[in-house]
């Protein structure tokens, strides 16, 4: 949050003016535990969609770029993306109280309703009924997997390192993991190093090709 | 297969979750073929189908995909295992995002933080694929659930793909389709 709230150079008009600063924040550290709270409780099969429109469209806490920039960043950091962006919100309102406050009305009520199924889970699994739901449940979360990591696909288009060396790095991450079974601890530390390298080539000769243009 | 979880192993199991806070970039779900490795290929504490079972139960639950990780530290070693997974799962990456949050808000658009973004976003990508692959295994690998499984797969694929159906509405469905015995 470097820059200040007003109209950019790029945006001279400020015609996107709404877009340019949140007109609202978090009166308290309760609002923000007791908004988490909530946005949670209706995120079934995924929390991102119902945090963007409770945040953005509703409390206007965040504009639509800031909300962009923070998923960024949050998907970059270790850790679930909702969470950390819950986490960073919460931070830049209150410091680490605030955090705390974001990032505990995530998680509290839904940990303690899906331990609670969890428990019962055992005695309900007598049911071949009930065993039957949670075996088609956990399909369709595979399913939401598998669908969700195609359409990320899309995302490695801009990417700077180009499609073949998207696609090379892609397809080793897959070999090592998915077939060879490797720890993550080496795989993620040696790709990413590699990847980051990789990119870190890619754009500086990008940027020298857009300095001789 | 199935391995007698002692109190002792708490600390281990705990240190675990530790490290693969770190490694969950993309999410938690990233690191669910880990999760599989260490509880169920390695140390035997889970059967597949506890493993998915996990997984089924936080996303009929509502809330973030992670409390997955509470739901598997419960089946191993009850409350403190839920404790420990979760605690674990969530200090060490909550406390890097904060300092790089603070730290990187000032340098956005430095060449090292571009090059980061672009470098990992493939192999991000792919652990989500890694991670579709590893739910999919205890349909493909037993031959009463193959033929239901896969379809019920590959429709909520396609149907995720062709439309904006919110996945609550698909996750209703295949549990109806599992409580009818057609999975």
């Amino acid at each position: 949050m470097t820059a200040p709230p007003g109209p950019t150079p790029a945006d001279p008009g400020g015609a996107r003016s709404e877009d340019v600063t949140a007109t609202a924040a978090p009166r308290s550290l309760l609002d923000l535990f007791l908004t988490f709270s909530w946005l949670a409780l209706q995120g079934f099969g995924g929390v991102l969609a119902v945090t963007q429109r409770e945040l953005v469209d509703r409390k206007r806490w965040l504009t639509r770029a800031e909300f962009v920039e923070l998923y960024s960043l949050a998907q970059m950091l270790p850790g679930a993306n909702v969470v950390n962006l819950s986490l960073i919100l919460g931070d830049r309102h209150f410091g680490w109280p605030g955090a705390l406050a974001a990032v505990s009305g995530m998680l509290l009520a839904p940990t303690i309703i899906v331990l609670a199924l969890a428990a019962s889970y055992n005695q309900l699994a007598q049911f071949p009924a009930v065993a039957g739901a949670l075996r088609g449940m956990g399909a369709v979360a595979a399913g939401l997997m598998i669908a969700m990591a195609l359409k990320l696909v899309i995302t490695l288009r801009g990417n700077v390192m180009g499609p073949f060396l998207c696609a090379l790095f892609a397809i080793v991450t897959g070999i090592l993991v998915a077939v060879l079974r490797l720890p993550l601890v080496w795989v993620v530390p040696s790709i990413g190093l590699l990847g980051w390298s990789v990119a870190r080539i890619c754009i500086s000769r990008a940027d020298r090709r857009v300095e001789r243009t | 297969m199935i391995a007698e979880f002692a109190i002792g192993d708490l600390p281990e199991f705990f240190l675990r979750f530790l490290t693969l806070s770190l490694l969950s970039i993309g999410g938690a779900m990233a690191t669910a073929p880990e999760m599989h490795r260490y509880l169920v290929a390695e140390r035997g504490w889970l059967g597949d189908s506890e493993f998915t079972t996990a997984i089924a139960l936080a996303q009929a639950a509502p809330g973030p995909n992670v409390i997955f990780v509470p739901v598997l530290g419960f089946q191993v070693a009850g409350l403190p295992g839920a404790a420990a997974a979760l605690i674990g799962i969530l200090l060490p990456s909550t406390l890097l995002s904060l300092a790089v949050s603070r730290w990187g808000a000032k340098r956005r658009d430095t060449p090292g933080v571009r090059a980061f973004t672009a470098g990992f976003a493939p192999m991000t990508v792919s652990l989500m694929f890694c991670a579709g692959w590893v739910l999919s295994l205890p349909y493909i690998s037993t031959p009463d659930h193959r033929v239901g499984g896969i379809s019920l797969i590959l429709l909520t694929v396609v149907i995720m793909s062709a439309t904006r159906l919110g996945p609550i509405w698909l996750i209703a469905a295949g549990g109806a389709a599992g409580a009818l015995g057609w999975v």
